[in-house]
């Protein structure tokens, strides 16, 4: 596998890669509204940071999903299924037109990733606080084969609430897991309430630090930021590494942006051209 | 059973290098051999169960063959979802291994019983639930789990239990039934830990001129249909007792299996512990006193439904 060159992104790659960010909310847009479909919101938000990893970070080859030597991107907030979807459909690991077969009766792509199902995606979630255990033990599991290969996940603040994602941050801390990136979409909002309202996640960088982690906030829509910090894990800490991404729910659409309504609502036709065109998609 | 299952272990982690042991932090000195001989495969993953067992399918996921070990509730109901998700769902080749099956740390108390884990597992997808009879068929169900591609949980009594066995089983299968001693009145099956009591209360039924079979019937998952036919075919009386709930456990699986077979079963009676909480002090031996599972109980009630 041939492995990324780890260099800053240039003026011209961040440009390449926000026209892919711009196209990817385009789908995530229309995957929303043709299955109806919920978590449209979630789903925009961690668009730059998808985009950060998939086009500039990891180490992944479509044609060899199984390559033992492969970075793995776990989306540990499941519900934002549609933007890994297209990523990966984009990416070409399935045919882009199976994004149609969204949310439909008989297809691969049900509204969270499944298990042993669709290639690309490395573990079934859904349920909040389970990517980062499983994504330690791929991480210790290529430390005891002697395979070099990082774990990145994503998860959504509200899943901060979860206690398995806590008892895991202190063990890769132990265990030293600095090939082991965790990203949180820090859009503010969970399902049904401010996240700060609801547990109290704030400081939320400096609970990550304070469990043993190398931790950062960084821009969440800033993706030659993203890129910058997710390909130099490793970083020479010694610890795994948490950026705390700031992200807004619903970014890149104004009527969608921090708007808790779009955690569940999917948009009407008329939607989805005035958020195209905001895009600058046709 | 548990000295013979740290042992086993760390002759199989001898042979296979993706074994992998994670404890949760429990086994104080018990893993001191394979830690010596495989420091890199060995993991005190602390009081968090979740974690444990998440980590455990995802080295599972990447070819690895970890073992996940600590006291049965917390192995089992503590981190259930882990289970489900993480290892059953993806069909992660997880074994897990549970110590102190049912009333075998009745001292510690309700938080530390184990009644309701055959009921929750066996009902989860892709899940094999072996209850070894004793350290013998311990070893061997461990070795046979290393032979699975899938997840499967083993149920420990805790240590020092008679062995049942005179060596090594080397015909031991995961799903086949063993006969431990031949009967023509009852057959006696007999799951997990319960075995060296039933083996007593067949003695006492022999004592009465009741001829019994005792049966280890180790697997409650897949259960071994083949054998129960013959079981209800040949037997006055046939009987299932486990140190579980009869809600969901061992019993409850033949009950299904009598149902959906449409096997007549009036010659049929089930042993196990009742739908309550135990909360009495005391230690194992006064608490099957106390819910009926001793060996002269059991022989009584047998003899009752005889006649």
């Amino acid at each position: 596998m041939n492995v990324a060159v780890r260099k800053p992104a240039t003026q011209a790659d961040a440009g390449a890669l926000k026209i892919r960010a711009a196209q990817l909310r385009g789908k995530i847009i229309d995957m929303s509204h043709a299955a109806q479909a919920a978590h449209l919101a979630s789903s925009l938000s961690c668009a730059d940071i998808l985009t950060a990893a998939y086009w500039h970070v990891l180490n992944i080859n479509p044609e060899r999903p199984d390559d033992p030597l492969r970075d793995r991107f776990i989306l540990s907030k499941g519900h934002a299924a549609a933007a890994l979807y297209s990523v990966l459909a984009m990416k070409g690991y399935f045919p882009i037109e199976e994004l149609d077969t969204y949310c439909q009766d008989g297809g691969r792509l049900a509204e969270h990733p499944p298990a042993n199902l669709l290639p690309g995606v490395e573990a079934a979630t859904g349920s909040l606080g389970h990517g980062l255990p499983l994504g330690c033990g791929m991480a210790l599991s290529g430390r005891i084969k002697g395979e070099t290969f990082r774990v990145f996940a994503l998860l959504s603040d509200g899943e901060n609430n979860e206690g398995s994602v806590w008892e895991a941050a202190m063990f890769a801390a132990a265990q030293k897991l600095e090939n082991v990136c965790v990203v949180v979409d820090y859009n503010k909002w969970q399902a049904t309430a401010r996240s700060n309202e609801t547990l109290m996640l704030a400081p939320l960088r400096d609970k990550w630090a304070a469990f043993g982690w190398d931790a950062h906030e960084i821009d969440g829509h800033d993706i030659g930021a993203l890129a910058e910090a997710m390909q130099h894990v490793p970083n020479g800490s010694g610890k795994p590494v948490a950026l705390i991404a700031h992200t807004v729910k619903g970014k890149g659409v104004s009527f969608m942006e921090d708007d808790n309504n779009w955690h569940y609502r999917a948009p009407t036709a008329e939607e989805v051209v005035m958020a195209r065109k905001e895009l600058g998609l046709a | 059973m548990r000295n013979a299952f740290a042992d086993e272990l760390t002759r199989l982690g001898d042979e296979d290098s993706r074994i992998v042991m994670l404890s949760g932090d429990i086994g104080n000195r018990l893993f001191d051999k394979f830690k010596a001989k495989h420091p890199s495969r060995f993991f005190n993953c602390g009081v968090a169960e979740a974690n444990m067992m998440g980590v455990a399918a995802g080295m599972a996921m990447n070819g690895l063959r970890p073992v996940a070990y600590t006291i049965t509730p917390f192995v089992t109901t503590r981190c259930l979802e882990q289970i489900r998700t993480d290892v059953c769902y993806h069909e992660a080749p997880v074994t897990i291994v549970a110590v102190g099956a049912g009333l075998s740390y009745a001292g510690l108390g309700p938080t530390h019983h184990a009644c309701e884990d055959i009921s929750f597992l066996r009902s989860i997808p892709n899940m094999v639930v072996v209850c070894p009879g004793d350290a013998f068929e311990v070893r061997a169900a461990l070795r046979a789990s290393m032979r699975q591609d899938r997840p499967v949980y083993i149920r420990m009594g805790k240590k020092g239990e008679p062995v049942v066995h005179a060596g090594r089983i080397e015909n031991f299968q995961i799903g086949k039934a063993m006969t431990v001693s031949d009967g023509k009145d009852v057959c006696l099956l007999s799951t997990g830990n319960m075995l060296p009591e039933v083996i007593e209360a067949a003695h006492k039924l022999g004592e009465q001129g009741i001829s019994a079979q005792v049966v280890s019937f180790h697997t409650v998952k897949p259960l071994d249909e083949a054998f129960l036919k013959g079981a209800f075919e040949r037997f006055k009386l046939v009987a299932t007792i486990e140190e579980h709930s009869l809600i969901g456990g061992f019993g409850a699986a033949v009950s299904e299996w009598l149902t959906d077979s449409r096997t007549p079963n009036q010659n049929f009676i089930r042993f196990g512990t009742p739908d309550a909480f135990f909360k009495k002090s005391g230690e194992q031996e006064y608490a099957r006193e106390m819910l009926g599972l001793s060996a002269h109980q059991i022989a009584k009630k047998i003899t009752h439904a005889l006649h």
